[in-house]
C-alpha cells in the first residue's frame, strides 16, 4: 500500500520504538500533525517554545538513554530549535529533530517561513538530511536514528519539505543500516587495553578522570568495579557526575574550575591519569602546561577526534568505554597478584589524598540570618528520593548542585555542560518527567535561567508533570556577577535583576503551586511542602545575594591555583 | 608543513559545504581545494592542500573521517604521490615580448590557447612548483589574469583507491 510521506515518517518513528515526541505545529508540518491522530502509541507533548521542546527531548534522552525526538515547523520554528540542538551536540546527546520545510519547488526562493536549516545546523549536528524525494524518507529516518545513537551520540536533523510529506510511495522500513562511510570504532583494541593495564599497575599516584562518556556508554557499574578492584581514586567532570557514587571513599568529586581542592591536587600530583569518556575541556584542565604535569595519560574515548585535541596522550584507546572497561577487568582478573601489589603500593597516595581531604574539605560558611544556597542543595539531597532526577540551568546554582548534591547514580543529573545553556533546566526536567512519570524530578534553576523558559510551566500543568522547581533567587546573574566581583572591580554591569518577581503568584497564574523561603529556618519546611504538594511546584529560595562558588580556579590559571572557601 | 590530503566522499548534496565548514569552523587552513566525481558515480574526490604541524594534521584527518559522508582520507605527504595542477595565464605580449613569452611557453611545455595582438593566454600543467616557476618568469612581462586549479594528487604504484 502506498502511504504519504507524513504517514511514513510516523510509521518509522513507531518502528523505532518512539513513544514520545516533543513538537510544535506549524504550516509545513501540519500534515504530520494530522496523521498523529492515527498513532495513539506516540505521545505528543506540546511545549510553549520550540527551544524548550528540543531541551525536553534532550532531558528525555539523558534520563532514559533513548533517542529524544522533537518536531518543529519551518523558518522560525526551525531556528528556535538551534540552541537545543547545539546544547545536545556539545554534550553528545542522541536526538532526532524533524523540521518542516517549504515545498521543494520553493526552496531557495525566500518563501514564507523558509530558512536553510540544514545549512544553519550543519556545524551543530552530528549529521543532517534534506529529504528531496519521498522514496528516500524511510531510509533517511533509519539512518538518522542509527547515526544519533551509535558511536559518539549526537543530534541528527531531518528537514522534510511539505510536498514530500504529501507525496505517496510504497512504504518499507529497512531492516538495517549500511553506511560505507560511517563505521565507528566500538571495540577497544585488546593490545592497547593490555598496555593500559600495565601502565596502571606501574603507577603509584593514579587518578581515574571520568566524563559524560562513561554515562553515555552505560559504564557506571564497570567503572565502579574497576575503581574498587584497584582502590583507585575517581574524579568526575560535570558531565560525569553520577557515573561514580560520590558517597564512596574513593570519590574525589568534581575536578576543574569549581572542583574540589583534593581532586585538583590529586590530578596535579598524579603520575597516571586515566581519562574515561572525558575530553579535557578547558573548564577541566585550566592552564594546559600545568595540567597533570607529572602524569602519563591514558585516554579512552569513542571519538578519535577527542584524543590529542587538547593534551598530549601517552596511550589512546578508541572504543566504547564500557567495552574497554570490561576488557580491562578481564586483564586484571588474570593478574590478581599484580592488582594486590598495586593496591599496597598506592596506599601512601591514598593517604596523601586523605590529607588533602582533611585539610580542605568541600565547605562553606553557614549563616543564621540568610539562606545559603549550599544548604538548600544539601537539604534537597537529604529530603529527595535516592533515584530523584535533577536538572539544572547554568550558572552558580549549577555549580553548587555539582559540588554539594552528592550524585550516586548515572543519569540523575541533567545539565548543559558543553554549551552552558541558560534556560535548559526546566524543559529538560519536563522531558525527564515524561520519561519517568513515577520518579521525582527536580529542576534547580537560578532566577535568571528560570526566566528564559518559564513559559513551560504551562506545559507542566497541562500535562500533569509534577516537576519540582527550585529557584535559587539572588536577583543577580550570579556567575557573571561573581566574575565581575573578582576580576572587574565589582562593576556589576547589567547583572542585577532587581525587579522583585512574585514567584508564588507566577506559579499560581499557571495553575501550579508556589512557596517561598527567605530565612534559613524556612528551607526544610519549604522543601517538604514542595515535595508533598501534588503537581508542579515552584520553591523559591531567597539566597545570600553575593555568595560565591568556591573553590575557583581563575580562567587560564593552573588547577592547583585555587581560590578556596574561607 | 604543507600537506596534500585526498578525501573520497559520498557524492551528496551539501558535502562540499560540510568539508569547507569543518576547516573554517575549526580554524584549519585551506590553501587549495579541488573536487570532482570519480570513475564511480556515487563518489567524489577532493584534493585539499593544507598546512599545520603534526597535531593539527592529525586533528584534520580525524575530523574529516568523522564526517558521515566521508569514505576515506589519505594524507599523501611523506608518501609517494604525483601532484599536478593546471594554470590558465593571460599575459601581456607586445613587440619583442611576444617572442619571449613563446620561448617561455616552449621551455615549460605549455600551450598558447588564445591570442590577441596584445596578449597570449597560456595553459600550463605540472607540479605546483613548475607553475610557480613559469609564473615567476611571466610576471615581469605583465600578468593580466591568472587562474589555478590547485593540485590534484594520485598515489604512485599499482595500487588504486577507488572507494
Amino acid at each position: 500500500m502506498k502511504l504519504t510521506g507524513a504517514r511514513i515518517l510516523l510509521e518509522c518513528l513507531k518502528l523505532e520504538g518512539v513513544d514520545t515526541v516533543f513538537g510544535y505545529p506549524g504550516g509545513t508540518v501540519i500534515n504530520i500533525y494530522d496523521e498523529l491522530y492515527s498513532f495513539p502509541e506516540i505521545r505528543h507533548i506540546l511545549p510553549r517554545h520550540e527551544q524548550a521542546g528540543v531541551h525536553a527531548a534532550d532531558g528525555y534522552a539523558r534520563a532514559s538513554g533513548k533517542v529524544g525526538v522533537a518536531i518543529a515547523t519551518s523558518g522560525p520554528g526551525a531556528t528556535n530549535t538551534v540552541t537545543g540542538i547545539a546544547t545536545a551536540y556539545m554534550d553528545s546527546i542522541p536526538l532526532v529533530v524533524i523540521t518542516g520545510q517549504v515545498p521543494t519547488h520553493l526552496i531557495g526562493n525566500d518563501a514564507f517561513q523558509e530558512v536553510d536549516i540544514v545549512g544553519i545546523t550543519r556545524p551543530c549536528t552530528k549529521h543532517n538530511f534534506l529529504v528531496k524525494n519521498v522514496k528516500e524518507l524511510a531510509g533517511i529516518v533509519k539512518k538518522a536514528f542509527y547515526i544519533a545513537r551509535t558511536g559518539r551520540p549526537g543530534p541528527v536533523l531531518i528537514d522534510l519539505p511539505k510536498d514530500v510529506q504529501v507525496a505517496v510511495t510504497e512504504f518499507k522500513y529497512p531492516d538495517k543500516v549500511e553506511l560505507r562511510s560511517y563505521k565507528p570504532t566500538v571495540s577497544g583494541h585488546p593490545k592497547q587495553v593490555e598496555k593500559a593495564a600495565s601502565l596502571i599497575l606501574a603507577a603509584r599516584k593514579p587518578v581515574l578522570y571520568v566524563g559524560g562518556g562513561a554515562i553515555l556508554a552505560n559504564a557506571a557499574d564497570e567503572l565502579r568495579e574497576l575503581a574498587e578492584t584497584l582502590h583507585a581514586p575517581v574524579t568526575t567532570t560535570l558531565m560525569g557526575l553520577g557515573a561514580f557514587p560520590e558517597d564512596s571513599p574513593l570519590s574525589l568529586g568534581l575536578l576543574g574550575m569549581h572542583g574540589t581542592y583534593y581532586a585538583n591536587m590529586a590530578v596535579t600530583e598524579s603520575d597516571l591519569l586515566v581519562a574515561i569518556g572525558a575530553r579535557f575541556d578547558d573548564r577541566v584542565t585550566g592552564k594546559i602546561p600545568a595540567f597533570a604535569p607529572h602524569a602519563k595519560i591514558i585516554h579512552m574515548d569513542v571519538d578519535p577526534t577527542s584524543i590529542r585535541k587538547n593534551v598530549r596522550v601517552d596511550l589512546p584507546i578508541v572504543g566504547d568505554v564500557r567495552d574497554i572497561l570490561v576488557k580491562l577487568r578481564k586483564v586484571f582478573e588474570e593478574n590478581r597478584d599484580g592488582v594486590d601489589g598495586f593496591r599496597k603500593a598506592i596506599k601512601p597516595w591514598l593517604a596523601e589524598i586523605d590529607g588533602w581531604k582533611a585539610k580542605h574539605p568541600m565547605t562553606y560558611r553557614e549563616s543564621a540570618s540568610v539562606i545559603k544556597p549550599q544548604t538548600v542543595i544539601r537539604k534537597l539531597r537529604a529530603l529527595s528520593d535516592p533515584d530523584a532526577i535533577i536538572a539544572t540551568d547554568v550558572g552558580q546554582h549549577q555549580m553548587w548542585t555539582a559540588q554539594f548534591f552528592s550524585f550516586t547514580r548515572p543519569r540523575t543529573l541533567l545539565s548543559s555542560g558543553g554549551l552552558g545553556t541558560m534556560g535548559y533546566g526546566l524543559p529538560a526536567a519536563m522531558g525527564a518527567q515524561v520519561a519517568f512519570p513515577g520518579r521525582q524530578v527536580i529542576a534547580i534553576c537560578g532566577d535568571g535561567g528560570f526566566q528564559m523558559n518559564l513559559q513551560e510551566l504551562a506545559t507542566l500543568v497541562q500535562n500533569r508533570l509534577p516537576v519540582k522547581i527550585c529557584v535559587m533567587n539572588n536577583n543577580y546573574l550570579g556567575m557573571v556577577r561573581q566574575w565581575q566581583e573578582l576580576f572587574f572591580d565589582k562593576r556589576y554591569s547589567q547583572t542585577v535583576l532587581d525587579l522583585p518577581i512574585d514567584f508564588v503568584k507566577l506559579a499560581e497564574a499557571f495553575g501550579a503551586a508556589g512557596f517561598t523561603a527567605s530565612k534559613p529556618e524556612e528551607v526544610e519546611e519549604t522543601i517538604r511542602k514542595g515535595f508533598s504538594t501534588p503537581g508542579p511546584v515552584i520553591m523559591e529560595f531567597k539566597i545570600a545575594r553575593e555568595e560565591k562558588v568556591l573553590p575557583m580556579v581563575p580562567a587560564g590559571a593552573s588547577l592547583n591555583e585555587m581560590v578556596l572557601a574561607s | 608543513m604543507r600537506h596534500t590530503i585526498t578525501v573520497l566522499v559520498e557524492n551528496e548534496f551539501g558535502v562540499l559545504s560540510r568539508v569547507a565548514g569543518l576547516f573554517s569552523g575549526r580554524g584549519f587552513n585551506i590553501d587549495s581545494l579541488s573536487v570532482a566525481p570519480t570513475n564511480e558515480e556515487s563518489i567524489s574526490r577532493m584534493t585539499i592542500v593544507t598546512r599545520g604541524d603534526d597535531q593539527i594534521l592529525e586533528q584534520i584527518t580525524k575530523h574529516l573521517n568523522k564526517l558521515i559522508d566521508v569514505i576515506k582520507v589519505i594524507d599523501f605527504t611523506g608518501e609517494s604521490a604525483v601532484e599536478r595542477e593546471m594554470a590558465l595565464i593571460k599575459v601581456t605580449a607586445e613587440d619583442a615580448d611576444r617572442a619571449e613569452v613563446l620561448r617561455i611557453v616552449d621551455i615549460f611545455r605549455a600551450k598558447v590557447i588564445d591570442v590577441t595582438p596584445k596578449s597570449y593566454t597560456i595553459e600550463a600543467t605540472g607540479a605546483p612548483a613548475k607553475i610557480d616557476a613559469i609564473l615567476e618568469l611571466l610576471r615581469p612581462l605583465g600578468l593580466k589574469e591568472l587562474v589555478r586549479t590547485g593540485p590534484v594528487a594520485i598515489g604512485r604504484g599499482a595500487k588504486g583507491w577507488k572507494g
